[in-house]
């Protein structure tokens, strides 16, 4: 509780909705302003939207709000319940998602003791979503989209699954917060300055944690799905005005989400080395209250260093082929990740 | 130089194109009889003439012996002059007297439609444009296909803008108009739509052509 | 195919399979797919109709006409100098080197040649308008293959090539600046100072697209060995520029033929790629627009002094006669047949444009590839709708 008051229930419960629509939708307001509006203009040596509010900020809400005034429509072979329910199942994948991600050592939605498991099963549901998507839009380019999204994002699971294998055992536990609590209380060789953020014994992991995230939320060079120059939208073809903007949204907000896991995941989540404050980590009533505060305020800029990789990515290569793609999951990064978790093991017996 | 007909005005005097006048002596060897005329400009370019029936052999000999390996294209010429003139007639007059002869061009013609291509050999550097006439009443010839594939959409065009039938071309279907189009826009009776539509703005208020041949300037 | 293809076709049996069974539900003969006429990747309207088997291309049609526009009968109502406005129209992006060919077929007729000035000028401003169509062409190959940000570079140098066309002719995109015998007017002052400086930009740029597209791996796995045209089959089907250098063949207008331009005055390479795939197409496309640069430079250092027109008469007669002129333009060979009656216009004019017999190659090439290679391949065949269709 960040307060030192008794909430009834129903008013936590209210308090942890508003916090989670506000924990997935704000990194993709912020992404989709800061990183694809802003970022991706200067790269290309153009300004970006800069009409709607100051350097263009209001530029989303104006966004917003065309999306939402527009028609409705539907094809009229279209599978109308699956293809209203598609985006909606993209969405809610995120929401399951940001679930188990903790903010501060008490600002958590819930303290899952299998988190990454349930992360990592919660993450395929989007899958489906695309898949709905793509087949009930009575459309070729759609259905092509739908079929190379189902290969790819089925494929690229794996890999996910086997680099966050490694922090597993490094942490020994799946609960995400007890990852968070011992990346920022161990120590390197007895130096605790700097906390023992994962990403530095499990730097391969952290690569093929960051391909397969960037496959996962079908970005270039994995955009295969989407191919805008060849599928127009992929399984995104038909959709168009409130619907759009779901799926617009999801995509962004669960690269914000991604982010935040990685974060957690790899470089400390929440916290600063507690060997900065003093701070215990077998005793969390030592972590100072603020840090509920000062919690969500990291996680959100470690989560915008993660994306701005990821956008960066997505803005300079060219895309894989579909089968080249399969090739890299298959062949590339899965060995590579199992290799991983095996020195992982090693390693953790030995030291 | 080889000069078979009097269709242009070139001189004696120049010396000869041996690399060109070695193509109508190969054409000659192969075809016989079926080559009908050439004209020469030396060191510049060529023009041949075969009959109907041995123009798909032409093509042959052009590629093998010749060596003319590359494929440029083929088209038609309508010798026929425009009934329309220059599709400037102004519609409340009656249209005027137009000289109605057809008169063919180098390495002269016997009929109003002839079948051109032009072809190239890479490693000698010169091109061949060869001729061939397509008999007025049943506008028809041999494909080039099985010589040069890359005929095949040349020749469909072909077909679509001068109503040339091309023997044994696998699929001979517009190129560019509809399927259901009537008429062979190249031809030279089928008239300028637009300026039927619309006629031709000159009539009223063109201002007249600067001066005359005789007086030269710049520009 | 080769092995290469039997054993994408192995590593794809999921897909495939799934696709199989949608197949039995919808048509088993395979998926018909309409690619255009409005798309995001084909230059303009072009449709192309493929018969999909799951993701691999069992036929393949292009459908043109879209932009049909009836050249060749406009051509005889009018003109000679008018037909050199309209004919510029034909490949918008490089649209000086459209008029090139027909003057020169003019000139050829009327037995002139433009005085020494004119012909270097005429021969900057081509190798100019090269520069502005291909370098469009390196940018819009990363769109292709989903690299949006090289296109922006692309536009961004290319608006430098434009003024200098701009500034010298009056147009940016139809300069309608060609005459018989010679030109409209001559160059701006301080025109070939700041030409000079345009040229080293548009190096950097090369440099920097070889960089960031050439150099990526992706790019280059996307277009090693993927269709590939054979020396034999190219030169049958006529293709031309950098298409059949690409195929190894030696064959390039500017050195291989003599034409009144400045051409044998200046030193340059012909980039020629024994490979014939894609990439081989657009490496050597590369290396032309550097090459163009070089070329411009050079010509810039000599232009001779004098008129920039010749003695023409007021009102233009070309004399009776046939004439075909082909110059290399950025797209392939575009050549003008002119047969003249001794008029103020043409009589008859074929245009023989390059990526008509270009663009005749694809349902030959595209058999058997993926349907994101169908993309790539015409990416890197590079047509212009405007010179498909006339």
């Amino acid at each position: 509780m960040i307060f030192a008051v008794d909430l009834p229930y129903w008013a936590q419960s209210l308090l942890r909705v508003l916090g989670g629509t506000v924990a997935v939708l704000l990194p993709a307001g912020t992404i989709v302003y800061l990183f694809l509006f802003k970022m991706m203009s200067f790269m290309q040596s153009r300004l970006g939207p800069m009409e709607a509010g100051p350097y263009g900020s209001m530029q989303l809400f104006a966004e917003v709000g065309k999306w939402l005034q527009k028609e409705d429509i539907a094809p009229a072979r279209a599978d109308l319940r699956v293809f209203r329910a598609a985006p909606i199942v993209v969405l809610v994948s995120t929401f399951l998602l940001v679930a188990v991600v903790p903010f501060g050592p008490d600002a958590y939605f819930t303290n899952f003791e299998a988190g990454v498991f349930y992360m990592l099963a919660v993450s395929s549901i989007s899958t489906l979503g695309i898949l709905m998507a793509g087949w009930s839009s009575a459309n070729k380019y759609s259905l092509l989209g739908g079929l190379r999204a189902a290969g790819q994002l089925i494929a690229y699971e794996l890999p996910m699954v086997l680099a966050v294998i490694g922090v597993v055992i490094q942490a020994g536990s799946m609960n995400l917060q007890t990852i968070v609590l011992k990346q920022n209380s161990d120590s390197i060789f007895g130096f605790d300055g700097l906390g023992y953020p994962y990403i530095l014994t499990q730097f391969v992991a952290f690569m093929v944690f960051m391909i397969a995230v960037q496959a996962e939320l079908t970005q270039t060079p994995f955009d295969m799905p989407i191919a805008e120059s060849e599928l127009v939208s992929g399984y995104m073809t038909e959709y168009s005005g409130f619907r759009f903007l779901i799926f617009f949204i999801a995509e962004f907000a669960t690269a914000g989400v991604f982010a935040l896991i990685a974060s957690v995941l790899f470089l400390g989540g929440w916290g600063v080395p507690f060997a900065w404050f003093g701070w215990d980590a077998a005793d969390p009533g030592s972590i100072d209250n603020w840090m509920n505060i000062g919690g969500p305020l990291i996680m959100f800029s470690k989560m915008m260093v993660l994306t701005a990789l990821i956008m960066w990515v997505r803005f300079s290569y060219p895309r894989f082929r579909e089968d080249q793609l399969q090739r890299f999951a298959w062949k590339v990064l899965i060995p590579v990740s199992l290799v991983n978790i095996m020195l992982t093991a090693i390693f953790k017996v030995a030291f | 130089m080889a000069k078979l007909s009097d269709a242009t005005n070139e001189t004696l005097a120049l010396p000869g194109d041996a690399l060109r006048e070695g193509v109508v002596t190969a054409l000659r060897e192969a075809l016989g009889a079926g080559l009908i005329d050439a004209l020469i400009k030396p060191n510049d370019d060529i023009w041949v003439r075969v009959s109907a029936d041995v123009w798909q052999q032409a093509g042959r000999v052009l590629r093998d012996t010749v060596g003319c390996d590359y494929f440029c294209f083929i088209s038609a010429i309508d010798w026929m002059p425009s009934p329309f003139g220059r599709s400037e007639d102004d519609p409340t007059a009656p249209p005027p007297e137009r000289d109605t002869a057809i008169k063919q061009g180098y390495a002269g013609g016997t009929t109003r439609m002839q079948v051109f291509a032009r072809v190239t050999n890479l490693s000698k550097h010169f091109g061949v444009t060869i001729k061939a006439d397509v008999p007025d009443d049943a506008p028809m010839i041999d494909t080039w296909v099985p010589v040069y594939a890359g005929a095949n959409w040349h020749e469909r065009e072909c077909h679509e803008m001068f109503g040339i039938g091309f023997q044994g071309h696998p699929d001979l279907r517009n190129m560019y108009l509809p399927t259901d189009f009537e008429g062979h826009p190249l031809r030279k009776d089928f008239p300028l739509l637009a300026r039927m539509v619309k006629p031709w703005p000159g009539i009223v208020d063109v201002e007249p052509l600067p001066g005359d041949d005789s007086e030269e300037g710049t520009e | 195919m080769t092995d290469l293809a039997d054993r994408q076709k192995l590593s794809y049996i999921a897909a495939q399979a799934a696709d199989a069974r949608l197949n039995v539900e919808l048509e088993t003969e395979g998926m018909t797919l309409n690619i255009g006429p409005q798309h995001p990747a084909t230059h303009g309207t072009l449709r192309i109709i493929v018969r999909l088997d799951g993701e691999q291309v069992i036929w393949a049609e292009p459908s043109a006409g879209y932009m049909h526009r009836g050249y060749e009968k406009l051509t005889e109502v009018r003109t000679f100098p008018q037909v050199t406005s309209l004919v510029n129209r034909i490949d918008w992006l490089g649209s000086f080197a459209n008029e090139v060919p027909f003057i020169l077929a003019a000139e050829k007729l009327m037995e002139i040649e433009a005085p020494p000035r004119a012909q270097w000028i005429r021969t900057i401003l081509f190798e100019l308008s090269r520069i502005a169509n291909v370098s469009l062409f390196l940018g819009d190959l990363g769109v292709q293959l989903g690299a949006i940000t090289p296109v922006f570079m692309a536009f961004r140098d290319r608006e430098y090539v434009l003024n200098l066309i701009e500034s010298a002719t009056g147009g940016r995109f139809h300069p309608n600046f060609d005459r018989i015998g010679g030109l409209k007017d001559d160059l701006p002052e301080g025109w070939i100072t700041e030409t000079k400086q345009v040229m080293k930009k548009l190096r950097n740029f090369c440099d920097e697209i070889e960089a960031l597209l050439f150099g990526n791996e992706i790019f280059q796995s996307r277009l090693r060995g993927i269709g590939v045209i054979p020396a034999d089959v190219a030169k049958q089907y006529g293709l031309s520029g950098a298409n059949l250098r690409a195929s190894g063949v030696d064959w390039d207008l500017r050195r291989d033929q003599q034409l009144p331009l400045a051409y044998d005055k200046v030193d340059f390479k012909v980039w020629t790629h024994p490979d014939g795939d894609s990439f081989a197409r657009c490496w050597i496309r590369l290396q032309e627009t550097r090459e163009a640069t070089k070329i411009v430079d050079q010509l810039l250092d000599g232009i001779p002094s004098g008129p920039v027109m010749a003695k023409v008469p007021r009102i233009i007669k070309v004399p009776a006669g046939e004439a075909w002129v082909s110059t290399e333009n950025p797209l392939g060979e575009m050549g003008y047949y002119v047969v003249s009656k001794g008029d103020l216009g043409p009589f008859r004019v074929k245009i023989r444009s390059a990526s008509f017999n270009n663009i005749s190659i694809v349902p030959w090439v595209l058999r058997g590839v993926y349907v994101p290679d169908v993309i790539s391949i015409l990416a890197s065949l590079y047509f212009i709708l405007g010179d498909i269709d006339r």
